[in-house]
């Protein structure tokens, strides 16, 4: 059975270290399914204080050409969303503590059977969910079933989220809140650290949740940079873009795949450990 | 009736607050869109009770759109299938040529209620692209269209006009370059610009409000009708046929009709190769409920949820989807939704032109096709409308290579 707390004891963790943590995405079945088993299994070790696993989907409209292309090629070798809760339990039956959310849209789950999805999801040990196309309003369809089955549903906040409408976002959100320091689509623009700070700062006015922030961030020092306010620093892109430029022509892995995230997903680890040292 | 039995006196009042018909539509988007939506809810339920917009709004339809559009018996085609009266419902009279312009028309005059500086839209055949680029062009807007690489390979007079409009063209070459993906790349600007930016949606799908918005900008067409086919014959028709991709000319003709249980209410989806294989986009006959673009509705997709690309050889019609309320309008059994193939679409094109002078779009024409399947089974004191929702002449170049003809 999952852990409710995993999420819960992760944040009091970095709390009690006096940093932020460092939450990584990667999508499930990219570039196939054995190298994506590989890296989800080393993130931990590389300093991976969270994980993200994308469910892949033809069409994510919020994510930039990195993360579009990734979920092309898990799909185009195979991937489904019962492989990608296959790769949970194989990462949870060696790692018990690492939190790990499921990052997707809607459509694979609502043909999956919510009800189905979420035991089976609660099974193979997954923590918390972030589905994108499933605002506050459709909490019924998704967000108020997985807390039954001790799952958060993770909601993201974004620039255009009024002083009217948070409320309403956190209310049925559990784990942490997310952030998105741009409107935009992933890995596009540099988050600014001014009003991503100032936007923190207002969040935590309405909930004692930790905030992560991400969008944009892809080196060491921008993750030092917003680590200094946020209690995690989210990097998608970046590390999707690491990977595919590690793979051969015909988009194969390399030899080098698997040391092009890691060692990434290692500066950042760094950076983030830097945020509050000076 | 089976309004009744869903415990409904009315087949008209969807969606409900949450924009639901049914179990469908909805408002599914990111978090970044949300604010921008109820934004625009909230302009549009103002701006359908403010006279001023409406007077406006009427004037330009009247003076720019050249509304009312005729309605116009089809004695050739009637004589021709022997069966009921065949009318035609001029929607390609319109100005730049389809119904699209009845919609771009009320959305750009909410944009600019709501002050917004930017216009973007996405385009399948073209049609809606020309509408929007017009539209932006007479109220001195800047207007960016996406488009599919594939559409604008096949579509390229209609790339052409927007161009001359004074639009700029987006190739979106991700998927197979077809309007779901000029969709995709619609709504990551949006995100990425919400502040100016106004998305001019061109059918009726998205997130609500636009099913509904849509919808009732494009229901003039079915109320002329109304009137008009009591002066010309002194009685409501008994069937009306439409073309379906996204469904915005088809619930523009069915929706003022939709609580006369005696009107057969006919929508034709693309049928493509045929439906044994995926070669189609026959959704509501061949897909199942999802959540694509903001509503859950009838879609093509696989097994594992993931969506089908679907083929026609109607770039309009080519779109995995379909509008919310056609999705409850099936479900519950008060229009019926048939498919019909390019083959027999290739045919009534033809047929048409003629038959009555006129060259239907590509898109039309799966309606016309129809039309020649139900005729002659009528007697010839009934009669059907059909919705001749644009004019084929971007058609001709992909007409020419079918049959060999070298433009």
């Amino acid at each position: 059975m999952t852990n409710p707390s995993r999420i819960d004891a992760r944040f009091a963790a970095l709390a009690a270290e006096g940093r932020p943590g460092l939450v990584t995405f990667i999508t499930a079945g990219d570039p196939d399914l054995a190298t994506s088993a590989e890296i989800l299994a080393a993130l931990p070790a590389a300093g991976a204080d969270v994980i993200e696993l994308g469910m892949p989907f033809t069409d994510p409209m919020a994510d930039g050409p990195a993360i579009q292309a990734s979920s092309l090629r898990a799909l185009n070798h195979g991937m489904t969303l019962a492989k990608t809760l296959e790769l949970v339990r194989g990462f949870r039956a060696k790692d018990s503590a690492t939190p790990l959310i499921l990052m997707g849209y809607y459509n694979p789950i609502f043909s999956f059977g919510c009800e189905r999805f979420l035991e089976a999801a609660a099974a193979a040990g997954v923590d918390g969910l972030i589905v994108v196309d499933l605002p506050p309003e459709a909490d019924d369809e998704l967000c108020v079933p997985a807390k039954a089955h001790g799952i958060s549903f993770i909601r993201l906040a974004t620039p255009t989220t009024d002083e009217r409408r948070l409320p309403s976002v956190l209310a049925n959100t559990a784990g942490f809140v997310y952030y998105v320091s741009i409107a935009g689509i992933t890995g596009t623009a540099a988050p600014d650290v001014a009003s991503v700070g100032r936007a923190v700062a207002r969040i935590k006015a309405h909930t004692d949740l930790p905030v992560a922030v991400g969008f944009g961030v892809k080196s060491p020092e921008q993750a030092a940079a917003i680590g200094g306010t946020a209690d995690a620093v989210v990097v998608g892109s970046a590390i999707v873009q690491a990977l595919t430029d590690s793979l051969d022509a015909d988009l194969r892995p390399t030899a080098a795949t698997l040391g092009a995230v890691t060692d990434l997903v290692s500066r950042l680890a760094a950076g983030v450990r830097r945020a509050r040292a000076a | 009736m089976a309004a009744a039995a869903a415990g409904l006196n009315s087949w008209r009042v969807g969606p409900d607050e949450r924009g639901f018909f049914g179990q469908f539509g909805g408002r599914f988007v990111a978090e970044t869109l949300m604010p921008l939506i109820l934004d625009l809810e909230a302009a549009y339920e103002s701006s359908r009770n403010d006279p001023v917009f409406q007077a406006e709004h009427a004037a330009l339809r009247a003076t720019y759109v050249g509304r009312p559009s005729p309605l116009t018996f089809a004695p050739r085609l009637t004589e021709h299938l022997g069966g009921a009266k065949i009318y035609l419902k001029r929607e390609e009279l319109n100005h730049t040529g389809s119904h699209k312009i009845n919609n771009c028309l009320g959305q750009i005059l909410l944009a600019l209620r709501m002050g917004k500086t930017r216009i973007i839209a996405e385009t399948g055949a073209g049609q809606h692209g020309v509408a929007t680029a017009t539209v932006c062009a007479r109220f001195g807007l800047p207007c960016i269209i996406y488009m599919g690489a594939t559409d604008i390979e096949r579509q390229k007079p209609n790339v052409f006009r927007m161009r001359l409009l004074g639009a700029e063209v987006r190739p979106v070459t991700s998927g197979a370059g077809t309007l779901k993906d000029a969709m995709n790349e619609a709504l990551r600007d949006w995100v990425a610009n919400v502040d100016s930016t106004y998305y001019l949606i061109g059918t009726v799908a998205g997130p609500h409000p636009y099913p509904a918005m849509v919808r009732d900008f494009q229901s003039v067409i079915g109320e002329e009708v109304r009137t008009q086919i009591l002066e010309a014959e002194g009685r409501l028709p008994d069937a009306l046929v439409a073309c379906v991709g996204g469904g915005s000319n088809a619930i523009g003709l069915f929706h003022p009709f939709l609580d006369d249980p005696d009107v057969e209410i006919v929508g034709v989806e693309a049928g493509g190769h045929g439906l044994e294989g995926d070669e189609h986009c026959a959704s509501l006959t061949k897909g199942r409920p999802g959540v694509l673009h903001g509503n859950r509705t009838y879609l093509l997709q696989d097994s594992d949820g993931q969506i089908l690309e679907g083929h026609s050889i109607s770039a309009g019609l080519d779109y995995p989807g379909v509008g919310p309320e056609h999705s409850y309008l099936h479900a519950s059994g008060r229009v019926r939704y048939v498919p019909i193939t390019d083959g027999e679409t290739v045919e009534a094109f033809q047929l048409l032109s003629r038959l009555e002078g006129i060259l239907p779009a590509l898109e039309t024409a799966h309606a016309i096709a129809q039309v020649t399947k139900m005729a002659p089974a009528m007697s010839p004191d009934q009669i059907i409308v059909v919705n001749l929702s644009g004019r084929g002449d971007k058609d001709v170049f992909t007409m020419g290579r079918i049959l060999g003809f070298d433009l």
